[in-house]
């Protein structure tokens, strides 16, 4: 898979085809909800609905230790697992279920590349089949919260550029025409940007059939933007999930070792009491 | 099942771009639209036709699009 810093985080349709069912390696199909999974899923896959499974919905915030503890080992899942996830929706949610998986430490556990949309558009196999799951034990690790970026963290970056701030919402979302994606609920009280910010729209990443792109491509892209390994960055979009994606690409396809994903995103900023807010369309890197 | 007659487009529904991805599964046709910008799923359906499976995602996403502001900056 080109010549990504971390390319064992990555695995194409044909290994899932041809590994899912072995004894180590859990799939899960990870979305907002579940009903693509229930549309027909690939054999074997185990289900996770990011809403009611992967988030705690009442603090807004990751699972707590102890329930992530649960929902791995109710999935049958073992430290030790090979944990390979995919969705719909571009991944997106998938990505998140990775971050937060890292977050707790899991070993191995990867990305199918081009996730449900190149698994359908190759002709592969669904099923409705819900897979047995075996419960297994899981003890999770100490969080480790430098993946993640809070508050403060976020207005230190936008104020004293501390960090190289992603927005990698649409450019209707960055310039503040909008306040969600089109079709989708406002979660905020205004639009705009996080001052600083660099727009670098997630879909950029990735190739029409939703595979990432190459190495040296990424490295144009975020480059071209003065975002590079030299120094942190923080990804950040509406809920979290878009910037997971780009988390993901900045961590372990370009090989940054200081990047986090800032989940409060803009759902959290535009909605902050005397936040400073930019708007506008993006300038030009260095401008 | 297989996944057979694996198809995309590209439309316009009130001004936004609108991407539809269909295939059929069994007897069933599905249908999802998404919002290209970003590419967020909208709606998801099913029909006993094409025709049905997409006609039904492009109602659900017209009305959803139709909540949209457009905010000046």
């Amino acid at each position: 898979m080109s010549n990504y810093a971390h390319p064992e985080v990555l695995v194409s349709t044909e290994w899932v085809e041809a590994h899912g069912s072995d004894a180590r390696v859990r799939v899960a199909e990870v979305d907002v909800d579940t009903k693509a999974y229930d549309e027909g899923h690939i054999p074997g896959a185990i289900a996770w609905n990011w809403h009611d499974q992967l988030c705690d919905a009442v603090r807004r915030d990751i699972l707590p230790r102890d329930r992530f503890e649960e929902l791995m080992a109710q999935s049958g899942i073992s430290p030790d697992t090979t944990v390979v996830i995919y969705g719909d929706n571009n991944n997106w949610f998938a990505a998140w279920a990775f971050w937060q998986m890292k977050i707790y430490g899991h070993k191995d556990v990867r990305l199918m590349n081009g996730g449900r949309k190149k698994w359908l558009s190759e002709g592969r196999e669904l099923t409705t089949d819900v897979a047995p799951v075996e419960p297994e034990t899981y003890q999770a690790e100490e969080p480790d919260l430098s993946l993640r970026a809070f508050l403060p963290e976020v207005q230190a970056a936008s104020a004293q550029g501390t960090a190289s701030l992603v927005d990698v919402r649409s450019p209707g979302e960055y310039s503040g025409e909008i306040l969600a994606p089109p079709g989708l609920p406002e979660t905020c009280q205004r639009g705009g940007h996080i001052p600083g910010a660099r727009s670098i729209p997630w879909g950029k990443a990735v190739n029409d059939d939703g595979t990432f792109k190459s190495y040296d491509e990424l490295a144009r892209l975020y480059g071209g933007e003065g975002v590079d390994a030299s120094r942190p960055a923080i990804a950040y979009c509406r809920i979290g999930e878009r910037s997971s994606h780009t988390w993901f690409v900045l961590k372990y396809l370009l090989g940054f070792d200081r990047v986090s994903n800032y989940d409060g995103s803009w759902t959290e900023w535009g909605n902050l009491v005397g936040a400073p807010v930019e708007r506008g369309v993006a300038a030009k890197a260095g401008a | 099942m297989k996944v057979e007659e694996f198809g995309e487009r590209s439309l316009q529904l009130g001004g936004w771009d609108v991407h539809l991805t269909t295939y059929r599964l069994g007897e069933v046709y599905h249908c999802k639209a998404d919002n290209v910008s970003p590419g967020a799923a909208l709606a998801r359906t099913t029909g006993e036709t094409r025709d049905v499976a997409e006609r039904k995602a492009i109602e659900r996403a017209e009305q959803l699009l139709s909540r949209t502001r457009r905010h000046a900056i």
